[in-house]
């Protein structure tokens, strides 16, 4: 029963690092981008969900509040990509690598300066609600973080593979140039996508916050666990973040338990393992170039 | 400036392209000798960890700038030659040997670590590295007889030449012990990048698989670079255990790492000088802010209220007005101010305008 317990809070936390990795393979996937300010715009919408919902604040309902902080982090996303990240497009990848831990750093600043460095955490009305399955407690937020992120991955997963929107990121992401012939609208599509997890890292971020404190310096820790989530996934495959997410996830409290020693670094060696074993990730996105 | 006309192929390789050149460099080391009677003990410390940054920041060039290979984990093995310095020092080796020793732990281990990791490429090495970081941060907790635990290890003073060198006591001696370190590892540089195995590293950087097809062998080239970059670390690392007189787990953070990286991107990736350009800005900019604080304060009576992190931010800011306007770094600012100074009348305004470029997908390699 301890164990099934330890499980049930690995898979909710594991959700929210899968969340919060969709995010990175978003952005991958449409510009082959890595965004490593993706958990400091995770910590920007817990802070702003916390603003719109807790009564100290905005005291809005909760739904109200978590649609309000996605659209203006997507706005915020968008913006981002518009007036910052695109005076680098077409620049290497590495050159993203360091813009984006710039911002993030930037992000960090601000937010201390706006929210100051004190952990909140979110009012939500299910706080402390518990489901009983036989012997075991599932917290009412588990269960809501489990849901939103199956949800979410199922949409985008679909979307990317059926929609025109998705098809044409996938395409501007494997041949820029190409894509440009095409006729893509190829920054424009940069900016929908930058917009997108800006969206994905508000919910992210909201549910986050439900379930502990948030602070500034939150999202750089959290973020890196949740990139190597997506690197043992493979970078680009949703379903893969997803995996890579429940993995770090559910490692995490059970190394934690039974290997207290290592129980910080688990999800770090277990991503150096994978990819050690294979190089591209589980769902590999790698292919060798022909010439 | 006038033209130099090259009659033999030594020309191409040489160190220095010619007397001026040597002269410009001659000054340069005349000028650092003489800082301790030009600067005072504590501008003298700063100058020190400049040095060693500047050191730490070559071997981050090495495999970053010059083989192409993105690390965003070089504080561990800074974290490797200090606690190997230190932990040999306190069982009675001397500082020469303890020094080389740290170098060579942290070559091999680079070495051994470089293996798997190498296979990889861009972003997944990227985290692979960070990765490492962090789990070294957790090691040295957790290896404790070496590293002393949580309490970490206090740097014994260095005894040398009948000398007793300590960061404090005198800072003189240190601060000629570190320069005597990077003008040597400097050197051995700058005589790598024009041997066969340095053309290979810059070979592996701009193709793989031309560089496999002109028969260089890229895992090896990977590896030896890797090692070379983690030795030079490892010695920076050990130099700046002695002059912080003390490191824990917490001296080698991954932030470290990150700010490492930072350093050689704005000092200029795929330069020498940018190793240094970086350390001066790493160093130095948190002072600068400081002094433009108290001034404003103390003459305009603005006063810009004291945020946590202001240095940081700053840091942030001005790395990303670098890769947006200026890619190459401090180094290429500096280049086209020379380069205008050479030709002066002759400069024309569009000698350094980038060609457009389109993202190359790196899932295929």
């Amino acid at each position: 029963m301890d164990i099934l317990q330890l499980l049930v809070s690995g898979i909710a936390n594991g959700c929210i690092y899968g969340l919060l990795a969709l995010g990175f393979v978003l952005i991958y996937k449409a510009s082959e981008a890595v965004n490593f300010a993706q958990g400091d715009m995770m910590m920007l919408g817990a802070f702003l969900g916390i603003t719109f919902i807790n009564a100290s604040y905005a005291d809005l309902p909760f739904l109200i509040g978590i649609t309000l902080a996605a659209l203006l982090l997507g706005l915020f996303g968008y913006l981002l990509d518009r007036f910052v990240l695109r005076a680098i497009f077409g620049q290497p990848q590495f050159a993203m690598v360091i813009l984006t831990i710039a911002l993030g750093f930037l992000m960090r600043f601000f937010a201390g300066v706006i929210w100051g460095h004190d952990p909140t955490s979110l009012e939500t009305p299910f706080v402390a609600q518990v489901w009983m399955l036989g012997e075991l407690m599932i917290p009412v937020v588990d269960a809501l973080i489990i849901l939103t992120t199956v949800a979410l991955t199922t949409v985008l997963y679909f979307f990317f593979a059926r929609t025109r929107l998705g098809v044409a990121m996938q395409a501007s992401s494997q041949n820029q140039m190409a894509a440009y012939y095409m006729g893509i609208p190829v920054k424009r599509i940069n900016a929908i996508v930058w917009a997108l997890s800006g969206v994905v890292a508000a919910i992210a971020g909201v549910l986050f916050a439900a379930k502990g404190a948030v602070e500034p310096s939150v999202g750089l820790l959290f973020g890196i666990k949740a990139f190597a989530a997506a690197v043992i996934g493979g970078l680009g495959s949703l379903p893969g973040a997803l995996l890579g997410g429940l993995l770090v996830g559910i490692v995490e409290p059970f190394a934690g338990r039974f290997l207290p020693e290592v129980g910080q670094i688990a999800p770090y060696l277990l991503m150096l393992v994978v990819l050690v074993l294979r190089p591209g990730g589980l769902f590999a996105q790698i292919s060798q170039k022909k010439v | 400036m006038s033209n130099r006309f090259k009659s033999r192929y030594d020309d191409d390789i040489n160190l220095f392209e010619g007397r001026w050149h040597l002269a410009q460099y001659a000054l340069l080391i005349a000028l650092l000798l003489a800082a301790p009677w030009l600067l005072g003990a504590y501008y003298l410390g700063e100058l020190t960890a400049v040095l060693i940054w500047s050191l730490a920041g070559l071997g981050l060039m090495l495999i970053s700038g010059h083989t192409g290979q993105v690390s965003l984990g070089h504080a561990a093995f800074m974290a490797i030659g200090a606690f190997t310095n230190l932990a040999l020092m306190m069982r009675g080796w001397h500082f020469i040997p303890a020094l080389l020793a740290s170098a060579v732990t942290s070559g091999v281990l680079g070495a051994i670590i470089s293996r798997p990791i190498l296979r990889m490429s861009g972003i997944y090495l990227a985290i692979a590295t960070l990765a490492l970081s962090i789990i070294i941060e957790d090691l040295s907790i957790i290896a404790e007889p070496v590293t002393g635990g949580v309490a970490g290890l206090f740097a014994p003073p260095i005894d040398l030449f009948g000398m007793t060198i300590d960061r404090y006591s005198s800072p003189a001696a240190f601060y000629y012990l570190c320069l005597a370190v990077l003008v040597i590892v400097t050197l051995g540089y700058l005589n790598l990048l024009r041997s066969a195995s340095g053309r290979s590293f810059l070979a592996v950087r701009d193709s793989e698989v031309s560089a496999r097809a002109l028969g260089v062998n890229v895992a090896r080239a990977k590896t030896l670079s890797f090692a070379l970059s983690c030795a030079m670390t490892g010695l920076a690392g050990a130099l700046y255990a002695h002059l912080a007189q003390a490191v824990n787990y917490e001296s080698f953070l991954v932030l470290i790492s990150i700010t490492l990286l930072l350093q050689v991107v704005i000092g200029g990736l795929g330069s020498v000088h940018g190793a240094f350009f970086g350390a001066i800005v790493v160093v130095l900019l948190p002072q600068s802010i400081a002094m433009l604080r108290d001034f404003l304060n103390n003459t305009a009576g603005i006063s810009i209220a004291a945020y946590p992190g202001m240095d940081t931010a700053l840091f942030a800011l001005l790395i990303l007005l670098m890769v947006i306007y200026e890619p190459r770094g401090l180094y290429g600012v500096w280049f086209k101010v020379r380069t205008w100074l050479q030709l002066f009348p002759l400069y024309r305004k569009g000698m350094f305008r980038r060609t457009r470029t389109y993202l190359k997908t790196e899932r295929q390699r």
